[in-house]
């Protein structure tokens, strides 16, 4: 679906990223995930063209494209609510802004609000529901950009550990009834295991894929399955290799 | 909101308190400075005399805040919208507050006249500033990650100004509103001094020429009052409108 072609990114000399490539297939549940501060998020941002990509290319089902601005719904890491509208006219803004028809995009958003447990908080504004609330309107957001593929940038690093179990659940969701592509982004060894399908590791400075890890094993998952406990022990043993390496 | 300010409310009490006392002891005549309790005296009991005067000034800083505010937004939004333009207009903006309104007073009522208009223009001039520059601020104040957004969702220059851009605003443009109803009063009574039949500050120059001090105290105080009543109701809308603070 998606073919990310040894594209580069720096900062005024310093280079976050360069020659990385991803593959995102259609359907698929993918997940990056690597150390805080090592270029997850500026990686999506140079996909979906908040900023250019130095270098690089991009295929979408095929055909170059410059960004992914139009073929992708993006999650950016904060929940980012307005808080002067109500939780059902900020799920609404992308149907607004795209002069979607809006009896539909209401009905549409009306179902998400019910399916993702939102029911009765439609005119609730931002700062009147929990965090985790917040998160799943901003989930309705994003599915109401009507996308195939999802970028979700740490959708649950902002919440308790709790509230990131019910919300898990919730992502899958997105693959399984929603039909959507993800490509998400954590730094959450254990949430990875548990949602992905594939699993991108991503070294520090300049970041690039230090594994790549396929996941056959049906979900929900167990945390205690052998498999996975050998993975996990893998990637970690990557992770800290990748810190002992890094200088100063 | 609806608590007194105690410490003030004390040093008001003082202030009257040591003047009321000071006249009275030291024997000043009531042409040169009357007593507070002789001032809001006069305040109440001249209302007659005062309120049509007093009308007047009102609609003036009404009109003057209105026709500032009309102006002030397009400005802005152009300014913002583009920057060439904002570089452009920035120096004229600041050279408005530099003018001195006293000069500009005069030449006003010439080419306005001795009516409501000059007047007007006046409160205009000293209060477009303040909230023209302070809804500019806000627009820029809107934090780049939402602009990000509306951006991903492919919103359009108006979508994003009335969506995002102008609620983000808001708190900014009533604070700069705030200040310009505080001052539009001045705009109102210099341009009276100058050349006017009716008015706050007509009535001033007039009882002031009668050394009729007490009525040109009271005439201040109805001022006051009114720069004060606006303030409040300036307040009291922007509660009603950002409801979501
Ligand atoms: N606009 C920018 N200008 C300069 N440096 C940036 C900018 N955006 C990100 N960086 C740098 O890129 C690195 C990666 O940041 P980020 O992508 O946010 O990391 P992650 O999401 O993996 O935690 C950081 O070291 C940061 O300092
Ligand atoms: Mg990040």
């Amino acid at each position: 679906m998606l073919q990310v072609c040894s594209v580069k990114k720096s900062f005024k000399g310093r280079t976050v990223f360069s020659n990385l490539d991803l593959f995102v297939e259609q359907g698929r549940f993918h997940v990056m995930i690597g150390p805080s501060g090592c270029g997850k998020s500026t990686l999506l941002d140079g996909l979906t063209g908040v900023f250019p990509l130095d270098e690089g290319s991009l295929l979408w089902k095929g055909k170059s494209l410059e960004d992914l601005r139009h073929h992708a719904a993006y999650m950016q890491q904060k929940d980012l609510l307005l808080p002067w509208f109500s939780l059902l006219e900020n799920a609404l803004l992308p149907a607004r802004t795209s002069g979607q028809d809006m009896k539909t995009a209401k009905e549409t958003a009306g179902r998400l609000f019910e399916r993702l447990g939102l029911k009765g908080y439609e005119s609730h504004y931002a700062r009147q529901v929990s965090g985790g609330m917040r998160q799943r309107c901003a989930l309705v957001r994003t599915l109401m950009f009507n996308r195939d593929l999802i970028l979700l940038d740490e959708p649950l690093s902002a919440l308790d550990t709790i509230t990131r179990q019910s919300l898990q659940s919730l992502l899958l969701l997105l693959q399984t009834e929603f039909k959507k592509t993800i490509l998400m982004i954590t730094h959450d060894i254990e949430e990875a295991l548990s949602l992905a399908d594939e699993i991108y590791l991503l070294s520090t400075r300049p970041m690039s894929v230090s594994g790549r890890y396929v996941l056959t094993l049906p979900k929900p998952r167990s945390d205690h399955d052998p498999a996975l406990t050998a993975m996990k022990a893998d990637i970690l043993k990557k992770l800290e290799g990748d810190l002992n390496h890094e200088p100063g | 909101m609806n608590r007194v300010n105690l410490p003030a409310a004390i040093l008001v009490v003082l202030i009257l308190g040591v003047w009321e006392a000071a006249v009275r002891l030291l024997d000043v005549p009531l042409f040169i400075l009357p007593p507070p309790s002789c001032i809001v005296w006069t305040a109440l009991i001249r209302a007659p005399l005062i309120f049509p005067h007093a009308l007047v000034t009102f609609s003036e800083i009404l009109m003057g805040v209105g026709l500032a505010v009309i102006t002030a937004i397009p400005l802005a939004v152009v300014m913002f919208a583009r920057p060439a333009l904002e570089k452009a207009f920035s120096p004229f903006l600041v050279a408005s507050q530099a003018i001195p309104v006293f000069a500009l007073a005069p030449l006003l009522v010439v080419w306005l006249g001795y009516g409501m208009a000059s007047k007007v223009f006046m409160a205009w001039i000293i209060i477009f500033f303040p909230i023209c520059v302070s809804l500019l601020e806000g627009f820029k104040s809107c934090d780049p990650e939402f602009r990000i957004l509306f951006r991903l969702m492919g919103a359009s220059f108006f979508n994003t100004l009335t969506l995002l851009y102008w609620p983000w605003a808001l708190p900014r443009f009533f604070a700069g509103l705030k200040v310009g109803v505080g001052v539009a009063g001045i705009g109102a009574v210099i341009g009276e001094w100058v050349g006017a039949q009716k008015g706050l500050g007509f009535f001033m120059i007039q009882s002031n020429a009668r050394l009729r001090v007490d009525l040109v105290f009271a005439a201040i105080l109805w001022l006051t009052a009114m720069g004060l009543a606006l303030w409040r109701l300036t307040g009291i809308l922007e509660k009603i409108i950002i409801k979501w603070k």
